[in-house]
């Protein structure tokens, strides 16, 4: 809480024109390998676990997630967090009753809170809202091989802050991040064309996760590397819960379709072979 | 019902016979299924089908979706998610359902090429190709107006963009803007209607589309030889056809069985991978997407739309014979429109005598063409507005302009088209030739 209440204190109040809204689209996105990718993949519960955490010591100081419910951390395909948990977990949030109009402490019925206090945008969606490997030429084609994006986009966003370029002025606003492509950008670091000298630009956002911001029960390193894999994973589950569900019934679905089609390519053959070739079979 | 002889229904027990005196129903339903088909049908002409499920599909899907879905510009938004996370099954219904969106039109799209290689627009079609055009101009409004629903960013600001097209028309185009928003700008009425109409919309196109498959049932189907079935008798027609069931019936499902196998793979495993992010941010009439860009199976069209500019020399020519009453943006929702009303003309346009494009050496180039250019719109469309884009944009809008105004109307008087087949009998023997020869089939 008191972490919370630093990082409120220092954050920059609201982000820059058009922030909000950055898809990333010219900014190096690093290709992160996660547990969920491709047909088969799965979330990895204890990394889950690790991003819900840092989320609670870092991100929600400024960040809201008003679409998850708090009960959605118990589910066994999410952080699957024990009932007890779960309710201890979720008092720790304040929310306002829609009966009563008053506060108190918010039960698993609950959602995460929104907040709005400096402008950073709601995380709820934050993984689908965002987008990576739009290459070669627009055609997206990257995408089905790495997957839409969103999580890497996160990821290489919070590992994106580096040392501000030299050509920009002293006190312009913002923090410079590598990866950002929709903040502020000086025209001190354009060149006589007017294109960007330096990737990125200025975001409004403090740098959130410097490596070791959490401690781990269990030890896992916290790395800023591994930090913000962990925190990008659980921006995704919060997105997309379902996904686990999703990926089951889809190959459900192409496993029973396939078998009809093979089926119904048998009886078709069979029905055409007199037509065809003038006999009962072939 | 249908032209080609064949035999009708003959109710044979005395509860059949009741019905069917009274309402023809039975036979109406016999009749429709076993309509006489020509047999040489190849892959290409199983999208009908495909597309008739995409419609039930839409549907079925579309009223369970209603029933969580809330028109309500703060409330819009979070009704989706509330369906993404708590409704049971819901966020596979609605990835179900916007999937179908794309597979209707990816099924569309092939289907209208199939008939524009085939001829299928010409004589005596031209009805059931106009109405397959007016059913198409519905799929795209009720798409439109479906997109707009989830009230994310792109719905809203597409939403602006598009209706803005209407606001280009000179003198009272401000005035259709206003009147089909409900208001000077997108808002609560604007989604209400919207609502209001995607729901009744997929209701006409399936009354129209019993109107299409009417048309063409009387006509009969076309044929990759574009070569008529014979009606002179009974026997000649059953040389040339078979029954729709049960060989295209199974045939077709067969097709379905397939392309749904690749359409649960996408709403599986990458169900966001022809959306767009931004429509994952709830709505902010604030803060306009860096690049608003439609659905894509909209791109063509918005690629057209976007080529004219008031740097191109018809828009500028346009603009001084009308005294300035033609501006580039209005130009550019001409051509768009027009890009549409060309291809709905080609029965028209089309002076070749030759039906099929299987006779037709010069037209096959060109068709090619066609299909190529499409796509090139297509990723054209996708592309910001600047550098090289509007420039490739304005020649793929030219071409297919070019190919119904120009290559249409000329081939048929300079190309020298091959002969075809005598008859369908002859073309499907000619595919499944030397034991047909030795055994006879029928």
């Amino acid at each position: 809480m008191i972490r919370k209440l630093t990082l409120t204190a220092i954050a920059t109040l609201g982000l820059m024109a058009g922030g909000a809204q950055a898809s990333g689209t010219t900014a190096h996105v690093e290709d992160f390998q996660f547990s969920f990718e491709g047909p088969f993949g799965s979330y990895d519960q204890n990394q889950l676990q690790r991003g819900l955490k840092i989320f609670t010591e870092v991100c929600s100081a400024c960040h809201g997630m008003k679409y998850l419910p708090f009960r959605s951390l118990g589910d066994e395909t999410g952080p699957g967090l024990p009932e007890d948990q779960v309710r201890a977990y979720a008092a720790n949030f304040e929310v306002t009753d829609a009966v009563t109009g008053e506060d108190r402490p918010a039960t698993p019925a609950d959602k995460f809170p929104a907040n709005t206090g400096v402008g950073a945008p709601d995380l709820s969606l934050m993984a689908k809202g965002r987008a990576g490997f739009h290459g070669p030429i627009g055609l997206g084609i990257n995408q089905i091989v790495k997957g839409m994006g969103g999580p890497e986009y996160i990821a290489s966003l919070l590992s994106g802050y580096h040392e501000t370029p030299e050509c920009a002025p002293e006190g312009f606003p913002g923090y410079y991040n590598a990866v950002f492509a929709a903040g502020g950008f000086p025209e001190e670091c354009k060149d006589e064309h007017g294109n960007h000298t330096v990737p990125g630009s200025w975001i409004g956002m403090t740098p959130p996760l410097s490596g070791e911001d959490v401690e781990f029960d269990d030890g896992h390193s916290n790395e800023l590397h591994h930090e913000v894999q962990d925190v990008a994973a659980f921006l995704m589950w919060a997105a997309e819960p379902k996904m686990m569900q999703r990926k089951t019934a889809g190959l459900t679905g192409v496993i029973f379709l396939t078998v009809l089609a093979v089926l119904l390519y048998l009886t078709n053959k069979r029905i055409w072979a007199p037509v065809k070739y003038g006999r009962k079979d072939d | 019902m249908s032209g080609i002889p064949h035999d009708h229904y003959e109710p044979k027990s005395g509860f059949t016979k009741a019905v069917n005196s009274r309402l023809p129903i039975i036979g109406l339903l016999y009749d429709t299924l076993m309509i006489p088909t020509p047999k040489n049908l190849n892959w290409m002409w199983i999208w009908g089908i495909i597309l008739t499920f995409c419609l039930a599909l839409q549907i079925v899907t579309g009223v369970v979706l209603v029933m969580h879905y809330t028109p309500h510009v703060s409330l819009a938004f979070a009704s989706i998610e509330h369906i993404m996370r708590d409704v049971n099954g819901g966020h596979f219904i609605r990835y179900l359902h916007m999937n179908g969106a794309s597979l209707f039109f990816t099924a569309v799209y092939l289907h209208i090429f199939r008939g524009l290689f085939y001829g299928s627009y010409k004589a005596p079609r031209e009805i059931t190709w106009i109405v397959g055009m007016l059913i198409y101009l519905l799929m795209m409004g009720t798409a439109f107006m479906g997109y707009v629903l989830p009230w994310g960013q792109m719905s809203f600001h597409g939403t602006a963009v598009i209706t803005g097209l209407f606001g280009a028309i000179p003198f009272i185009g401000p005035d259709i803007q206003t009147w089909l928003l409900g208001a000077s700008a997108v808002g609560q009425p604007a989604l209400n209607r919207f609502f209001s109409l995607h729901y009744l919309l997929p209701f006409l196109i399936a009354g129209l589309v019993v109107v299409h498959i009417w048309a063409f049932h009387h006509t009969g189907n076309n044929n990759p030889s574009g070569v008529d079935v014979r009606r002179t008798s009974k026997a000649e027609a059953e040389k040339d056809t078979l029954p729709f069931w049960p060989y295209f019936v199974i045939k077709d499902l067969f097709a379905l069985a397939v392309v749904l196998a690749v359409f649960f793979a996408v709403v599986g495993f990458m169900p966001n991978y022809l959306g767009h992010p931004d429509n994952y941010i709830e709505a902010n009439p604030l803060a306009t997407p860096s690049h608003i860009v439609p659905e894509w199976y909209f791109l063509p069209f918005y690629a057209i739309l976007r080529a004219f500019d008031a740097s191109v020399w018809v828009v500028q020519l346009a603009s001084f014979v009308t005294f300035g009453i033609v501006d580039a943006k209005f130009f550019g929702v001409l051509a768009m429109f027009g890009a549409i009303a060309v291809m709905a003309l080609a029965p028209w346009l089309d002076t070749s005598s030759v039906r099929s494009g299987r006779y037709r050496p010069a037209f096959k180039w060109w068709f090619r063409l066609l299909c190529v250019d499409f796509m090139v719109l297509m990723w054209a469309g996708s592309m910001p507005a600047e550098g090289i884009y509007p420039y490739i944009s304005l020649l793929g809008a030219t071409y297919w302009f070019a190919y119904f105004l120009v290559v249409l109307p000329l081939l048929g008087i300079f190309e020298k088209p091959e002969t075809p087949v005598a008859t369908i009998e002859e073309d499907f023997k000619a595919h499944y030739g030397k034991s047909a020869d030795a055994t006879p089939a029928e």
